[in-house]
């Protein structure tokens, strides 16, 4: 893509997901919170407008519903299939999720190692294409291959959330270059899922194109989450501002940004008079 | 009859339903972000009270957590 081109990118633009119009382009996810008081107060602080959850056994001496919590902040869930290795166990979840949540949106993780976390593309697209088959909006957590993006897409899911790094490693964007060709083939919102550390990254992954952000361990495991949570949506703000304004392109050289023309001499004689 | 209940065996009486796993495990009545699955299919909240349980059945009770 041409970095000097100007995108139609404005700030306020409202993000079309599966015909849903949110103005939040930070999705929070609800992993890592070290208490629900400080979920819901990182979730107002970041504006978020959708917020993850999992499913878990039920844990019988559990206190308070994270539901309840989201409720009262007035964020909508966004369930995901988070621990699923299998397309089988993931259309599973995905079912329990519909029935728990009275929601057909499911963000769609199918992972294949258990070290990087990294998606398992075979069962994903094979999971996707089934939910999309049984009425689902997939969002599928998916990895940085432009290929396998596309072959998303194509099955009917709603977006693509790309990794930018293995979930929880805060590297950040490790592959800018792949996200860029996903995101300039993508008909989808493209959702950077994965790897955000800091505000920076968010930022750097809105200036590239993505259309939103999901972070989770960045701002719920940060020394001061609730901070961390307005520098992030900052960030993802910033990097939009940024991608609309449109930036300057990359120079080998510098350019000077003062005029030659006009500039006193001080090296040369007076007239002799 | 013996069924087990997320993965612990579990006794209980014969014509038991999946309405009766979720008294046995205390739920309240109407709780939020609750599915089960029997025998790995998803029974839907509208039919757990006629939804018997067969001897040996499996029952996945699930909640919602912070993940994600």
């Amino acid at each position: 893509m041409d970095e000097s081109s100007v995108p139609e990118h404005a700030v306020e633009d409202p993000l079309l997901i599966g015909g849903r119009q949110l103005r939040s382009r930070l999705i929070l996810g609800t992993g890592g919170f070290a208490n629900h008081e400080l979920l819901a107060a990182a979730c107002r602080v970041a504006g978020a407008e959708l917020c993850t959850v999992a499913l878990r056994r039920l844990d019988p001496a559990a206190r308070g519903s994270i539901l309840d919590v989201l409720d009262d902040v007035g964020v909508e869930v966004l369930p995901n299939t988070a621990g699923c290795y299998t397309a089988r166990d993931a259309v599973t979840t995905a079912r329990l999720a519909r029935e728990a949540f009275s929601t057909d949106w499911i963000k769609l993780e199918v992972i294949g190692d258990d070290r990087t976390l990294m998606p398992d593309a075979v069962e994903l697209l094979a999971a996707a294409e089934q939910l999309v088959d049984e009425g689902f909006t997939v969002l599928p957590y998916t990895t940085d291959d432009p290929v396998l993006a596309r072959r998303l897409e194509d099955a009917g899911c709603a977006a693509v959330m790309p990794l930018g790094s293995p979930i929880g490693s805060g590297m950040g964007l490790c592959n800018p270059y792949n996200l860029s060709i996903i995101i300039e083939r993508a008909g989808v919102p493209v959702i950077l899922d994965a790897g955000v550390g800091t505000a920076s990254d968010a930022a750097l992954a809105m200036e590239l194109g993505c259309d939103a952000v999901l972070c989770a361990s960045a701002i719920s495991r940060a020394h001061d989450p609730v901070s961390m949570a307005e520098a992030v949506a900052l960030g993802v703000r910033a990097g939009r501002l940024a991608l609309g304004a449109g930036r300057i392109p990359r120079r080998r050289y510098a350019q000077a940004s003062t005029p030659q023309e006009g500039r006193p001499a001080f090296d040369v004689q007076g007239l002799a008079l | 009859m013996r069924i087990v209940v997320n993965g612990e065996p579990r006794m209980i009486e014969g014509g038991a339903t999946v309405q009766s796993v979720i008294e046995l495990l205390d739920v309240a009545p109407g709780a939020r972000g609750v599915a089960v699955a029997l025998d790995g299919e998803v029974v839907a909240r509208s039919a757990w009270e006629r939804t018997e349980l067969r001897e040996g059945a499996s029952v996945e009770v699930v909640a919602a957590i912070q993940g994600g």
